[in-house]
């Protein structure tokens, strides 16, 4: 049947056909829907793990148990899971196992765009690379017939294009192959300097065979075209750009598979062409391998390594005319994205804000904490990063700093890899004050159960892993809890513990506001007689919150009630609705 | 037949992916070749956020470049005026005239442009602006002004009612039908 899917979907399909049978992965955009569509299959078991880490390892378990397995993460997610990937790697698999990796060129929704291809070489594991919503389905399916034939894992290339792009897929039946047995194999599975000295002679072996797999493979094909002035090598969605962009004109070389990449394959390609370039995102990777292969070859000098390209940076690049349509004159203010109405974070940042602290802060919506007119963050890195930097930074400060300064991190982000910074704080003794900011999901990549809701994936009621019990056991003995919608006492407790001599966590705890299972009293009325315009309650970015002829003025389809306003105005202008 | 390209443009929750996913849907069962490419994530947050959706014969890139835009249909006034360079000479812009103050107007540090549908209206375009809000409100929520844009739009093609009622029964949650079939009736009508 035809249908149009996401390219996320068509690799949760694809694995569904191919007999795919366990699922371990950490919400990351753009790579988040793959795991939640394959875990609309029944007859696939698939989990959120703690972490990207945790993720693979499961995987590979499952795989050496006997069952197709999978994991996914983005790009820097496969940062957290690089270890095992490295490992993994001499081990090889029992059944096939796919590792899905999604890119974000552009940033969209990450805090850098490093190339995840460099891994793929780095770690020496094969890596395919659709190029749409089909060839997700298809690659999905391919990837476990290399995995079992090459004994390797398969890394799954995706981009923020092809994962969040629906385009035309036809579905087919699930197979599942037989379950393969487990034979204990200490020299194939024990990694430890003996087995892994004879490990990495097969590893490079099987490099060379994939290469010569790759010289043939029907994934990287030449296309014919009718000039041959220019021949063009490329993959993934740049693939997309460059056939929108010319149709047949010139020829091209599409590679499915990225690593390893074919030698005589592409030299021949080159033989038939005057001028070779190649057309790749980001860093220079294909060309590097053209160059390597000492060809002369033109790639990052036309196209720049920072951000997405599109049909028409194709075309401009090679020398043909694009067109622009009109603008108007004036200037459009931004939109950036903000926090939502009612969004327990606001009020907390604005605490943290009023008693001007230095704030390390980290990876989820709460980032948004750092822009106008809240401005209450100090750093954001990765993961994690927030209480392990806090650490650090308390321990080169003096008193002072330590009772002027803050981590704040998300009930996901400190179970993925905020609680092994705390047990640093824990046993290091710095005095580190961390806020958790608990608001019961995975808030930024759209909603995702964690090991602190008391659901799984699938939506069924679980072990919920208790916050507080958690801090105290790592050995934090000063653990508070606070409704952040009620500043007054956030202000004191702060206070309160940014004062005491030892660690403390507080734990800032109110439901995301979008959750459906929150029920909001309504919208705040505002009483235009009472307000002065002073701007007080424009001081918290409020977006349901606006100054009309020097009124605050509330927007009834945005504003929850959440009431932190009216705890601002001084003149009672803001109040409970009808 | 050459690929046709519209743009989806709004602030993030107002159902713009929704709007791209019935279009698609309706598309592919007309035989076209589709592509539909969202944005998720960090954009989504109350940001400016952009839909592509392109049918053809051959539809290969996902995304839309400027100049290139057959239509944009725009759920809000400002996101209008902030994509106008997409638009090929002489395309159609459908736009809701709801304003949503970003947060630099908010905030005091933008102006919100004054007179923007005079301003499109200036331009080589074919600009429809109306209430959309309003119309979803009557037909019974607030939200429904993705369904009203829809029905707008509907004007320009020559698919069925039927084939429309269809996409629109796959897209959105049976409790919310009859309300979005109505949204989507007085977009049309309107």
């Amino acid at each position: 049947m035809k249908t149009l899917m996401l390219g996320n979907e068509a690799v949760a399909r694809g694995l569904y056909e191919a007999g795919c049978s366990f699922v371990s992965s950490y919400p990351g955009t753009p790579s988040t829907e793959i795991t939640e569509c394959v875990a609309k299959y029944d007859e696939v078991y698939a989990e959120w793990a703690p972490n990207e880490k945790v993720a693979l390892e499961a995987a590979f378990g499952a795989s050496v148990r006997g069952k197709r397995s999978f994991c996914a993460m983005k790009h820097v997610g496969l940062n957290v899971a690089a270890d095992p990937l490295f490992t993994i790697s001499y081990t090889g698999v029992n059944a096939g196992l796919i590792i899905g990796v999604a890119d974000d060129a552009g940033m969209h929704s990450s805090q850098n765009e490093q190339d995840s291809r460099h891994y793929a070489r780095a770690a020496k594991i094969p890596m395919l690379e659709p190029s749409d919503s089909a060839e997700a389905l298809a690659f999905a399916k391919l990837a476990y017939e290399l995995s079992e034939q090459f004994d390797t894992a398969v890394l799954m290339k995706m981009c923020t294009r092809v994962s969040h792009s629906q385009s035309v897929v036809e579905t087919g039946e699930r197979v599942v192959p037989e379950q393969k047995k487990y034979e204990k194999d200490p020299a194939k599975y024990i990694m430890m300097p003996v087995n892994a000295k004879r490990r990495h002679p097969v590893v490079e072996e099987r490099t060379k065979a994939l290469t010569a797999w790759a010289e043939t493979a029907e994934i990287n094909r030449i296309e014919p075209g009718q000039e041959k002035s220019l021949g063009i090598i490329t993959s993934s969605t740049c693939y997309q750009y460059v056939k929108e962009a010319f149709g047949d004109t010139y020829p091209v070389l599409k590679l499915g598979m990225i690593w390893p990449m074919p030698k005589q394959k592409i030299k021949d390609f080159a033989a038939t062409v005057d001028k070779l370039v190649v057309v790749e995102e980001l860093d220079g990777f294909i060309e590097t391998h053209c160059r390597n292969l000492g060809l002369s070859v033109s790639g990052k000098e036309l196209f720049t390594e920072i951000g997405e390209l599109s049909q028409d940076v194709v075309k401009e690049k090679l020398g043909q005319a694009v067109q622009t349509g009109e603008t108007l004159s004036e200037e459009i203010p931004a939109r950036p994205p903000v926090m939502c109405a009612g969004c327990p974070h606001r009020s907390l940042f604005y605490v943290l804000k009023k008693l001007n602290l230095t704030v390390l802060g980290d990876i989820g919506c709460y980032t948004l904490g750092a822009v106008a007119p809240l401005n209450a963050i100090d750093t954001t890195i990765c993961m994690g990063a927030s209480v392990s930097g806090l650490h650090g930074f308390v321990k080169a400060g003096d008193e002072e700093c330590a009772g002027k300064t803050v981590a704040v991190i998300g009930d996901s982000t400190f179970i993925h890899s905020g609680v092994t910074g705390l047990i640093n704080i824990a046993y290091n003794e710095s005095n580190s004050t961390v806020i958790i900011l608990d608001n019961s999901i995975t808030g930024m990549t759209g909603h995702q159960q964690n090991p602190t809701t008391g659901y799984n994936l699938k939506g069924d009621p679980c072990t919920k892993i208790d916050l507080e019990s958690l801090c105290h056991a790592v050995g934090i003995k000063r653990v508070k809890v606070v409704d952040p919608y009620d500043m007054e006492t956030c202000q004191t407790v702060i206070k309160e513990e940014l004062a005491a001599k030892e660690p403390s966590v507080i734990i800032s705890r109110r439901p995301c506001a979008l959750l459906k299972y929150v029920k909001h009293p309504g919208p705040i009325c505002s009483d235009p007689e009472k307000c002065k315009g002073c701007k007080a309650c424009m001081n918290i970015g409020c977006p349901a919150i606006s100054m009309v002829d020097g009124k605050a003025v509330i927007d009834e389809t945005l504003c929850v009630g959440c009431g932190v306003c009216e705890q601002l105005c001084k003149f009672g202008a803001l109040g409970a609705g009808k | 037949m050459e690929t046709k390209n519209i743009m989806i443009v709004g602030v993030g929750g107002q159902g713009t992916l929704l709007a791209s996913k019935l279009l698609g849907r309706l598309l592919l069962t007309k035989g076209f070749d589709v592509k539909v490419s969202e944005v998720h994530g960090m954009s989504q947050r109350g940001g400016s956020v952009v839909t592509y959706v392109r049918w053809g014969d051959r539809v290969c890139s996902p995304i839309i470049d400027k100049g290139q835009a057959d239509c944009i249909l725009s759920f809000e006034l400002l996101e209008a005026a902030r994509y106008t360079e997409y638009l090929k000479p002489g395309g159609r812009i459908i736009v809701n005239s709801q304003q949503i103050n970003p947060m630099p107007v908010i905030a005091g540090a933008a102006v919100y442009p004054e007179k923007l549908v005079e301003k499109l209206s200036a331009l080589n375009a074919n600009v429809d602006a109306f209430d959309a809000l309003s119309l979803a409100e009557e037909a019974g929520s607030s939200k429904a002004v993705n369904l009203v844009l829809m029905g707008r739009l509907a004007k320009h093609f020559d698919f069925t009612d039927e084939e429309w009622m269809d996409a629109i029964e796959q897209s959105v949650p049976p409790k919310f039908l009859e309300m979005n079939k109505k949204a989507f009736e007085a977009g049309k009508s309107a």
